[in-house]
Parts: structure tokens; C-alpha cells; sequence
């Protein structure tokens, strides 16, 4: 346990240090959420209809942005090898790298959300829900997306090749955070939704790290 | 299975098998389209569009199947390290990828008659998409890495990964309620579809098995011939190498 917490203090540290990768992140999320009312017109009605889809997406998208830094820094330096040379199971190693991932991009993109969607105009009554469902869904896309990053770790073109194999994999937290946001708001029970959601959450934490940890030893091979 | 994982006794294996299993595919697949085309009675409800059918079914049976080949092959692979597994999976997913694309265009072809409309975001759809992007990415992290091992490797553990799609094409009818209609041949107790019509769609089935058999035969014997050939060239390179100090 201990060595969970080493590992995930490393990296928040070096991600202090090094500065700005979850200012950026939110940043990307701001102004793209921005482009939107630009893009399709700022009617109320129309902006607050699509403004559950539009944050889910760009989160999705902005979540994807700091994932090929997940391990790529310390392939590079040959951190990594070190890292998977020591007692600590690599499975344990990945999902401190997880978290840590997830608390500075994940927990950002969440206190980001209710700002812009009061910017576009959502309906009250989806807030609560939207924070939940980022909540439980954004661990999942670092879970899923650390195992593409790990795949990827010195392949040509690894940031496009990257987006190829994950972005399918993260439909399904898409459809159901939003299935939840707009059950809200119109007032129907919200619930099953969030189970789903939470199930995802369960069956990506209990089997990425396993795939994660495989491919990061291939990987280092 | 051990035994197969010898490439010579692979590539005799394949040359006896592959004249048979073309010439069965090239039978049932002009039996089944004889059968789909002219002896098999027109839909009450669908009319003559449920012919479309007889090549949209087995396509979608094929491009899950693929997947399922794909994955026990690449779990294969990394197991017990078979080399001819890694081929096998890398054979296997472009043709799996066209069965995924062959079962969306014809399911969009009939949609428009019968649903009027091209394409619905319904589970059953959407899952088969995210079949097709899943072998998108696996042919493109094969091909992305220097060290073709590694690529098979990286591949190999996305296969496995993206296995969970296969089960929620399955049972995406049953367990959202979708435009898409539900199993009809594939159920316990007896298939609910016309005699009539599920011969052909069997003789398709089997056709298109074959046909899927075959190429993959001829797709694996080409990756072993083209390693043969890389491994001649690299030979080749090497004598070159050491000779030319020899020559000065």
C-alpha cells in the first residue's frame, strides 16, 4: 500500500514540477467547450440540448490529451525499466500511475464541468448527475487509456495510433454518462445508469492494470 | 495444437486442405446464391429485400467468428509463444475487418427499405462499428512498430482486450431494446425462421466459413513465405557485409 502511495506521490510531484500538463488539459476542455455555441449558434434551447454530449465528448477528448505522457517520460529515461525492476508488482505500479493520472487530469476536467455547463446553458436539475457520472466515468477512460498508452510505448506515430485504439473502447462510458445526464434532466430515475457506469468502473479497475502491466512488459522486453 | 505450431507442417497441412476448402466455398457460396435468389419465397412483411439477408447474416456471423479466432490465437500467442499464432491473428483481421464492412453496408442497404433509414445509433449497429474500428487499430499497432515481434505482441493483448465487445454484439438485442431485430436462428429450441429460408442462409453460412478458411490458409502461407524471404534477404546482407573486406 504503501509503495501504491510512493508511487502515486512521484508522479504528482513530478507533474507539479514539471507544470502544466493539467492546466493544459483543462484549458483544451474550456476552449473547445467554447467553440460550440460559436459552431452551432447560440440559441439557449439548442445549446442546452446538446450540452450534456458536447462536455462528455470534449472531456473524453481532453482526457486522451495527457495520455501518451502516462509512461512515455519515463520509457524514455529508463525510469520505467527501473520501476518494473523493483519488487513492486507492475499491476500495482500501473494503477498508482492511474491515479495519479486520474487526480490531475480526471479530477480537474470535474471541477471544470459545472462551469461550462452553466456556459451552455444546462438545466439545473443535470448537475448532480453530471459530476457523478464524471466521477465514476473519467477513472475509467484513464484505466482504459493507460493500457493504450502502454501498448503504443515506441511505436511510429504512437499519439494518432493511440487515439485509434482507445477511442472505441471509451464509447460505452460515453453513451451511459450521458444516458445519465439527460435522464436527469428530464426528470426520469438516473440510478441504473449510474450502476452501469459504476460496474464499468469495477471491471476496468479489476482487468486493465493485468493488460496495462502485460503490454508494459513487452514493452520493456 | 502443439503440432500444428511447425510451419513446414503448417504449410503441408494448408497446401492439402486449401484446394478443397476453395473449391467447397466456391459450391455452397453459388448454392446458397442460387437458393437465396430464386428458391427461396419473398418475406410477408419484408418482400424481396429479406434476400439481402441471405449475405448480411453469415457476414455477421463471420466477422464475430474472425474476432474470436483472432483473439484465441493471440491468446495462443502469448501463452505459449507460437509464432505461427502472431501470423495466424495478423492474417486473420483484414479479413475479418471486410466481413465487419461487408455486414455494415449490406445492413445499411437493406435498412433503407425496411427502416428508412441508412443508419440508426441502435446497440446492435453500434456495437458492430466498434467491432470494425477494433480491427482497424489492430492492423494499425501491427504495422507500427519497427520490430514486427512487438507489434504482434501489442496486438495481441489489444485483441484479448477488445474481446469484450463480442459477447455485447451477441446479446446487445436482447439486452437493449433495439430496432435491430432479435436472434432467430441461433436461440434454444427450434429457430424461428421458414425452412425454406434457413437453407439458404446455412449454405451461405457455410460458404462464407470456407471461403474465410481459405483465405485465411493462403494469407497465413504468404506471412510465412515473406519471413522466409526476409530472413533469405537479411542472409544475404550479411554475407555481403563480411565479403566486401575480403574482396579489398
Amino acid at each position: 500500500m504503501s509503495r501504491l502511495f510512493g508511487i502515486i506521490h512521484r508522479d504528482l510531484r513530478l507533474a507539479l514540477r514539471q507544470g502544466s500538463d493539467s492546466v493544459m488539459v483543462v484549458t483544451f476542455f474550456v476552449l473547445t467547450v467554447v467553440l460550440f455555441p460559436f459552431g452551432i449558434g447560440p440559441e439557449a434551447n439548442i445549446l442546452e440540448r446538446v450540452s450534456s454530449g458536447v462536455l462528455w465528448v470534449t472531456a473524453l477528448l481532453a482526457s486522451m490529451l495527457s495520455l501518451d505522457r502516462l509512461f512515455q517520460a519515463d520509457y524514455e529515461d529508463g525510469s520505467l525499466e527501473l520501476l518494473a525492476l523493483t519488487p513492486t508488482p507492475l499491476e500495482l505500479l500501473v494503477l498508482g500511475k492511474v491515479t495519479a493520472h486520474w487526480l490531475t487530469t480526471g479530477l480537474p476536467l470535474m471541477v471544470a464541468a459545472p462551469v461550462l455547463a452553466v456556459l451552455l446553458n444546462m438545466n439545473a436539475d443535470g448537475f448532480v448527475t453530471l459530476l457523478l457520472t464524471m466521477l465514476l466515468g473519467t477513472p475509467t477512460l484513464s484505466l482504459i487509456g493507460a493500457m493504450g498508452a502502454a501498448l503504443v510505448l515506441g511505436a511510429r506515430r504512437g499519439g494518432v495510433l493511440l487515439s485509434l485504439l482507445v477511442l472505441p473502447l471509451y464509447i460505452p462510458v460515453l453513451i451511459f454518462g450521458v444516458g445519465a445526464i439527460d435522464a436527469a434532466v428530464q426528470g426520469l430515475p438516473v440510478q441504473s445508469h449510474l450502476l452501469i457506469l459504476g460496474g464499468m468502473l469495477l471491471a476496468a479497475l479489476a482487468l486493465t492494470p493485468w493488460a496495462t502491466a502485460a503490454a508494459l512488459r513487452q514493452a520493456l522486453e | 495444437m502443439h503440432r500444428f505450431a511447425n510451419p513446414a507442417r503448417f504449410l503441408r497441412l494448408a497446401s492439402a486442405i486449401l484446394p478443397w476448402s476453395s473449391a467447397l466455398s466456391a459450391l455452397l457460396i453459388s448454392a446458397g446464391l442460387y437458393f437465396a435468389l430464386f428458391h427461396s419465397p419473398a418475406d410477408y412483411q419484408q418482400g424481396e429485400t429479406v434476400r439481402i439477408m441471405y449475405v448480411h447474416v453469415p457476414s455477421a456471423w463471420l466477422a464475430m467468428a474472425c474476432y474470436s479466432t483472432m483473439a484465441l490465437s493471440s491468446a495462443v500467442a502469448l501463452i505459449w509463444k507460437h509464432p505461427l499464432a502472431d501470423l495466424i491473428a495478423k492474417a486473420a483481421s483484414p479479413i475479418g475487418a471486410s466481413f465487419t464492412f461487408l455486414c455494415l453496408v449490406s445492413g445499411s442497404l437493406w435498412g433503407r427499405p425496411m427502416w428508412g433509414t441508412w443508419w440508426a445509433w441502435d446497440a446492435r449497429l453500434t456495437s458492430m462499428l466498434i467491432l470494425f474500428f477494433l480491427y482497424l487499430g489492430h492492423m494499425a499497432l501491427i504495422n507500427a512498430f519497427d520490430d514486427p515481434s512487438r507489434g504482434a505482441k501489442a496486438a495481441a493483448i489489444l485483441a484479448l482486450t477488445g474481446f469484450v465487445n463480442i459477447p455485447i454484439i451477441k446479446f446487445s438485442v436482447d439486452w437493449w431494446n433495439t430496432l435491430h431485430q432479435p436472434a432467430s436462428v441461433s436461440k434454444f429450441g427450434m429457430p424461428s425462421i421458414d425452412p425454406a429460408m434457413l437453407l439458404p442462409l446455412l449454405l451461405m453460412a457455410l460458404g462464407f466459413t470456407c471461403f474465410f478458411v481459405t483465405m485465411l490458409l493462403i494469407r497465413v502461407r504468404t506471412e510465412i513465405i515473406a519471413s522466409k524471404l526476409r530472413a533469405i534477404r537479411m542472409t544475404q546482407i550479411h554475407t555481403a557485409h563480411v565479403a566486401v573486406p575480403v574482396t579489398e
